[in-house]
Formats: C-alpha cells, structure tokens, sequence
C-alpha cells in the first residue's frame, strides 16, 4: 500500500452539497434508457426491435465492429423506442418497465471474460489508450479500479455501492484473471476496502486525484502499445454480484446536488432512469432557468427534464443557467462575490475554498492560448498539457504520441477547461484528438 | 444600465449583414461585450467557468502600469522644467505638464493599433482580442518623449500588422509587439530615438510650459551619460529608485515599477519565475563586468545593483520579459529564459559601445529563443516517456 500525494488540482466548494448520508427510497420510473454515446468507442446495432421483450441483463444492442461487446437493458419490459438522430445515429433506446421483473440469470461457470461480455458489464469498463469502452480482443497490461470520485459535489462511492461493498473482492478477483499485470485500487484517504486481493494506492490530493487516468499516471502510466482497463468500484462491485448471484444489478444511489435542488438528498434508483421521475417535487421552482446535468458539472451531459440518468453516473447536478444577466462591465467587476481560482478578482480574499453557487456562464469569450501553465496546475500527470493540446489542434500525430495521448481522457481536462482563462473546450478538443489518433492507429 | 442595453438592442440589427453598418460588426461586437459580459453558456465540457477571462487579465496588467503611467507624467514635467531652469514649478504644473505631453502619444497609439485591430477582426469575423489594451499602454511609455507622433503611428502600424496579425493575432506573436514598435524606431529614426535631445521635451505641449535650455543642462540619461562622460557621472542607484532622471517615460522609476510588479505577481499573472530570473541574470553579468571592470567599458564601472536600476532593465523584466506569449512557457524554460535576458541586456550596455541600452534587444533575441528553450524542455519530457516505454 502506497500513499501518493498529489498538490495540483482543485477542490471547487459548491452550492448544494448533501448535508446528510440517509438514503431516499426508491424511485420507480415509467421509462428507462440507455443512451449509446455514453459507451464511447462502440457504434450500436439494435439487437431488440421496439415492442419486442427485454428482460434485465438481456442485451438491447452490440457493437457493430465487435460483436461481443454488448449493451444491456437495466430492467424488465418493453423496448418502447429507438430514438434516432441525424443520419439515423440512434440517440437513445427506451425500455418501459412491464412489471415482469424478468432477471436474466447467467452461468457463473462460464469463463470471465465471456460473463462480462455477455452481461453487459464489460461495456461498463473503460481503456486506456483512447478511454472508451475496450475491444473484446485485448488483454490489459495492469486494470485500475478507483475507490472515490474527487469531482465537485460528486457522491461518496462507498454510500452508492451500500451493501455491494462486499462483492468487490470477488470483483478483482475475478479481473485478477484477465490481466498480466496487477489490480490496483485507488482509494481516498478516509476509506479504503480491505482484503480484496487488489494493490491498494491511497490518493491525497484536491480534485482529480479521484480521476482513474490521474491514478494511473501517478502509480504506472501507460506507454504506447499497452493497454490498461479502468473502472470505478460501483462497477466493480457489479462485477462481483455478477459472480457471486449469477444476476446483473443496475440499481444504484444516485446522489442529486446542486444550488436548484430544495434539498440535495441521495435517492435510490436504477441506472437510467428518467429524469423526471428522480426530479419530481425536488427542484427549486423558481423564474430562473435551470440546467439539468446528468453527472457532475466537469464532465457530465447537459440534459433535460426529458432526459435520462445516463450509464456512467450516478449523480444529478442541478444549477443555475445565468444568475446574473446582462452583467454590466462584468471584467471591471471589484464584487467579491465574482468567483475565481485565480487572485484577479476580489473574491480570493474571502477565500477560495468558500461555497459558491456558480451558474453555467462562459464568462468571457473564446481566445488563443495566452497564459502560461494554466493547465499544468489542473493536472497532476507528468505531461505537458498545453503542448500536447496545441498538438491535439495542429492533428500533429508524432507530437501527440510523444507528448503522452495514450495516458489521457478528455474528463482529465476538465478542471483546466473550468479555469482557462481563453475559454478553450479543452475537452471536447481531446475527445477529437483521441477518435482521429484512433482511426489512425486502427 | 437598462436603457444602455435596450440602446444597444436597437441598433444592433444594423450592424448584422445586411445591415447598413455591417462593415463595423466586430466594433459593435468589441463594444458589446466590453459594456455587457456576454450571455453566452457553455455548449460543450464543462458547465461552469472560472469568472477570468482575457479581459480581466488585461485590464489587470493595465492598472499594473497605472504607477509607471503616472510617474511618467510627473517625470516629464519635473525634467521639463529643470531643463529650462524653471525652479519653483508646483508639482501640479509639472504634472499637467507630463500628463499634456505624454496624452497624444497614448491617444496615437491606442487610435493606430486598435484601428488596425478592428479591421483585422472584420477581415477574419472573429472577436476583437485584447492583446492591444496593454501595448497600447506599454508604447508610450518605452518611447522617448520627443518622438514625432507620426514616426510612433508608423511603428506602431508596422509592429502589429507584421509582428502581430500576420502571425494570427494576439496569443499567436512570436516577438514582443511593444518592443517592435520600439526596436522599428530605434533602427529606422536613431537619430530621434537617442542623444541628448531625445527624452527631454523641452518645447511646449499644447502651449502649456516650453522655453529655452537652461545653460549646463545636457538632457543625457544617466546611461547616455556613462557611456561618453562617464567622469561627470554622477546619478546614485537611489536617484535611479525614485525616477527623477531622464529617460524612456515608463522606465525611470523604480519604485513605480515595483508597485507594478507587486500587483502582477499578487494576482499571478506575470510569471515570478521571469521576473526573478530576468533580475539574477542582470545582477550576476553586472557583477561579473564589475569584477572585470575598465576604463574601455565605462559600464562596467558601475555596480551591480545601480547597474539594474538604471535604464529600461528593470521595466523590461517586469512588464516585457513577462508577456507570456512570446517568452517561455514551461517552468523550467521561464528560469532559463529570465535569467538570458538578464545576462545579455548587461552583456550589450556594458560591452557594446554603439547601444548604452540592451534590456529591449535582450528580450527581443530572447523571445526568438523561447520556442526553443521550450522545445528542449518538453524534449526531456518526451525522452522520459520514450525510455519509460523501452524499458518496460
């Protein structure tokens, strides 16, 4: 066990933090979905048409270029729709529960690797080089799993997984079997799972020591040609069920924060759950718009109420879409109540670190890189973020080889994207970046 | 502020195309969100940003040179006065005074670079960038005094259409834009940009004050002075520290510029790495011409310390070596960036006879090095991982 520091980062205080762990009951919903573009890297091919049953577990998809990969409805009923986008992209496949609670059971004799694959659970992994969901054909040189989410108001890992806690050992030692390498398990100072099997690294550090990518960079980053899986313990702890009960289980906590809730609160729910249901009854009703954000306000997917929670997170932010409108003379502002990181605004001296309810504004336009280093503080990862980044933009795919693509995911950008001063979508830059690197290689 | 927005509102339709005034969209578009902080949210990645933005940074530099504006001001009027041996001028004559000379140069400035400025954005359909609020400023303090106004325009137009927009604007410069403007002058116009005649103004602005040369009074900067009459050198590292001495308006003082530093390195946007690099790079070549001082160098006679307060040193370390689009952007790359410039801005006034001044060549030669200099720093980081990945 190893205890690793990290200074560079962040830790945003914002408004709408849970103030207590205790649990709502669960919400039922009357439709759930899953939306295929939160499963980077697979391009969907419907195996369920819409009418047709699905039982939970059963997939609702697979990967058009390989096969085993697939997708998996989180509960019982009816495929509803299969919404499409332009040039027939599908947006979404919609399932309404039948009441038939038809679980799929699943032979736990069957080798690992196919028991993930068919349950669905493997698309739930992610891998680096690329962070998307990994090919079926590889074996990862080390997997990671990662114990905590660092990200601002994100939930407690350990309250989501609740009584699941304890298939997480069966869980690596499960994975222990798919990889050559090590399970390493990336865990906040004040909680970590014991005996499972896994390498336990412990993470100090402000946000995004909770990223996976951060752990890896700092424990054993990744080189060109190697292949590392990463997970997070809810994940995880899936798997372990998975072994343990012959059953897939998507129901999860989702923690529901930020300034538009009356009281942010936990809720139990099952994964992709819409929106509507969850939110019902506990947003602010006030004039103001609102922006709905299906994960945490770094990373997460601006939806609406219409929406769905997507597959990766377990977690709802709610804030303010503009505060204040038509802010006059706004870069001339003394107001402390301007909130920065950095020491151009008079807020720094009512202090950083204090709560602040902060709305969706660019607050400035798009610019070229200006300032120095800017990145490099948001990143605890031996590269140097600005150069690859201006590599990313000029496609330079050598540069972006040497500078250390294979070792990031757009989420690691995200704290930076917040503080860039030119405003740059840093994320969506590297999400680009890494889908051509990918076309390239492949 | 209703009735400015709803002013706003309403002629906006003009300036759209088609409109009669479409030709100034981006003025519009500048005048917009310099009144109003754009309504805009984020589309993509993350959903709430840091409230900085390039204007804060600019305008945060802008009240960084507030001190040296006004010392400058102040300056001008003290030297005028003395130079045509008025002793009992107030300190309020002297000002208006500066404040009268020194305007035009920062209303050309301002007026030539962001014409320019404006009509690079409409060329392009972009935004109107903010790099030129803070050269504007910087302009008319690096250029002597008694430079024709047009000989300033001229530079000015020169140094951001070839130093600036034909690389792409501002974030996109490989030199110093201000230090163009300054370098275009010196090379083309030397006879106007040193001497004795050159920061001094002796005749009047707009009427106000002017008369003739008080008899012994030369004009010379304490550096002009070192150079050709170093026995009658008489200007204390103290005089230097208030700025009561002739010079470049901006450079003289430097208590002045310290303030200018301290709110650049309190808010964080000058890199502390240049600046206290830019300062133990002049002060170790100071000490070193010191040690090895002789008559043939009569720089060298000087210490180290007086050394650094005299001339454009210290303002070039502060507010020049800082821009941190043309100098080095890695850590390590800022201290060995800094430190260069120090050593040659001593390394050209003491040992090069034709130019008693080397801080604006020094960061100009520099700022052709940064790319460099960063090259082989992010190389080691390149190398790393390249051996971390044979290894394994």
């Amino acid at each position: 066990m190893a205890l690793i520091k990290l200074k560079k980062g962040f830790d945003l205080n914002l408004k709408g933090q849970i103030k207590q762990e205790n649990v709502a009951d669960e919400v039922t919903a009357t439709s759930y979905a899953i939306i295929p573009d939160d499963f980077t890297g697979l391009t969907p091919r419907m195996e369920k048409k819409p009418g047709e049953h699905v039982a939970a577990g059963e997939p609702l998809y697979h990967d058009k270029n390989d096969e085993k990969v697939k997708v998996t409805s989180p509960v019982s009923g009816i495929v509803k729709d299969v919404v499409r986008g332009e040039r027939r992209k599908i947006m979404a496949v919609v399932v309404t529960p039948d009441g038939s609670n038809d679980n799929k059971r699943f032979d736990t004799k069957a080798t690992p690797k196919e028991l993930l694959l068919e349950s669905g659970l493997w698309a739930m992994i992610r891998q680096r080089p690329y962070d998307i969901v990994p090919s079926s054909e590889v074996r990862p040189r080390d997997i990671f799993i990662t114990a905590f989410d660092s990200a601002p108001l994100a939930p407690q890992l350990k309250l989501v997984m609740g009584d699941n806690e304890k298939h997480v050992a069966k869980a690596v030692e499960v994975l222990s079997t798919m990889t050559s390498g090590k399970v390493y398990l990336g865990c906040p100072k004040d909680y970590t799972i014991d005996n499972t099997g896994a390498e336990v690294n412990t993470f100090v550090g402000p946000h995004p020591a909770g990223n996976a990518g951060v752990q890896v960079a700092n424990v054993k980053p990744v080189n060109k040609g190697e292949v590392v899986w990463t997970l997070d313990v809810v994940t995880a702890a899936r798997i372990g069920k998975l072994f343990n009960t012959g059953t897939v289980d998507y129901s999860t906590t989702v923690a529901l924060t930020g300034s538009g809730f009356i009281e942010p609160t936990y809720v139990k729910a099952t994964m992709g759950c819409s929106l509507e249901s969850l939110l019902n009854g506990r947003l602010v009703s006030d004039d103001k718009d609102k922006r709905i954000i299906a994960g945490n306000v770094l990373t997460g997917v601006k939806e609406s109420i219409d929406g769905y929670l997507h597959a990766p997170y377990r977690h709802i932010t709610v804030i303010n879409e503009i505060n204040k409108k038509d802010e006059f003379m706004g870069w001339a502002s003394l107001s402390p109540k301007k909130y920065s990181i950095y020491r151009v605004f008079t807020s720094w001296l009512m202090g950083r670190h204090k709560e602040v309810d902060l709305d969706a504004k660019l607050n400035g336009g798009e610019r070229a890189i200006v300032m120095s280093g800017e990145y490099d503080r948001m990143l605890p990862m031996d590269i140097y973020s600005e150069f690859l980044i201006k590599a990313i933009i000029a496609f330079d795919i050598d540069k972006m080889e040497q500078l250390g693509i294979y070792e990031v995911a757009p989420e690691d950008f995200a704290l930076a994207e917040f503080a860039d001063t030119s405003k740059l979508e840093l994320q969506r830059i590297v999400r680009e970046g890494l889908d051509k690197m990918r076309a390239e290689m492949c | 502020m209703k009735f400015l927005r709803q002013f706003m509102d309403k002629i906006k339709p003009h300036f759209h195309e088609g409109g009669k005034l479409s030709k100034l969209e981006s003025v519009y578009d500048g005048m917009e969100t310099f009144l109003f902080t754009p309504n805009t949210t984020s589309r993509s990645g993350v959903h709430i940003h840091d409230s900085n933005d390039m204007k804060r940074t600019m305008i945060t530099v802008v009240v960084a040179l507030v001190p040296c504006l006004l010392m400058a001001m102040y300056n001008i009027g003290f030297q005028h006065f003395r130079a045509i041996g008025v002793a009992d001028a107030s300190f309020w004559q002297m000002f208006l005074f500066g404040l009268l000379a020194l305007l035009p140069v920062i209303v050309v400035s301002y007026v030539v670079g962001l014409g320019i400025e404006f009509i690079g954005a409409q060329i392009h359909h972009k935004e109107i960038q903010e790099g030129f609020l803070v050269t504007g400023i910087l302009i008319p303090l690096i250029v002597p005094i008694n430079t024709p106004l047009w000989m300033t325009a001229v530079a000015t137009a020169f140094a951001v259409i070839f130093a600036k927009e034909i690389f792409g604007g501002t974030g996109m410069n490989i030199f110093n834009v201000a230090l163009i403007t300054r370098a275009f002058l010196f090379f083309a116009y030397p006879s106007k940009m040193s001497g004795d005649s050159a920061f001094v103004k002796i005749d009047s602005a707009f009427g106000y004050g002017g008369g003739n040369v008080a008899d012994g009074f030369t004009g010379a900067t304490p550096l002009g002075e070192v150079a050709t009459n170093f026995e009658n050198f008489s200007t204390s590292a103290m005089d230097a520290f208030i700025g009561l001495i002739p010079g470049s308006p901006g450079e003289t003082s430097m208590i002045a510029i310290l303030i200018g530093a301290a709110i650049l390195l309190i808010t964080g946007i000058a890199s502390w790495r240049v600046m206290l690099s830019v300062f133990a790079g002049g002060l170790a070549m100071g000490a070193l011409a010191h040690a090895f001082a002789c008559d043939t160098y009569p720089a060298s006679m000087l210490d180290p310390i007086t050394q650094v307060c005299l001339g454009g040193f210290a303002f070039a370390a502060v507010f020049m070596a800082t821009d941190p689009v043309t100098g080095a952007r890695t850590k390590i790359g800022q201290y060995i960036y800094g430190f260069l410039i120090g050593v040659f801005a001593i390394l050209i006034r003491v040992y090069n006879g034709g130019y008693p001044e080397g801080a604006m060549l020094a960061v100009l030669l520099m700022n052709a090095f940064a790319p460099l200099i960063d090259y082989c720093v992010v190389q080691v980081n390149i190398n790393r991982r390249a051996k971390r990945a044979k290894v394994q």
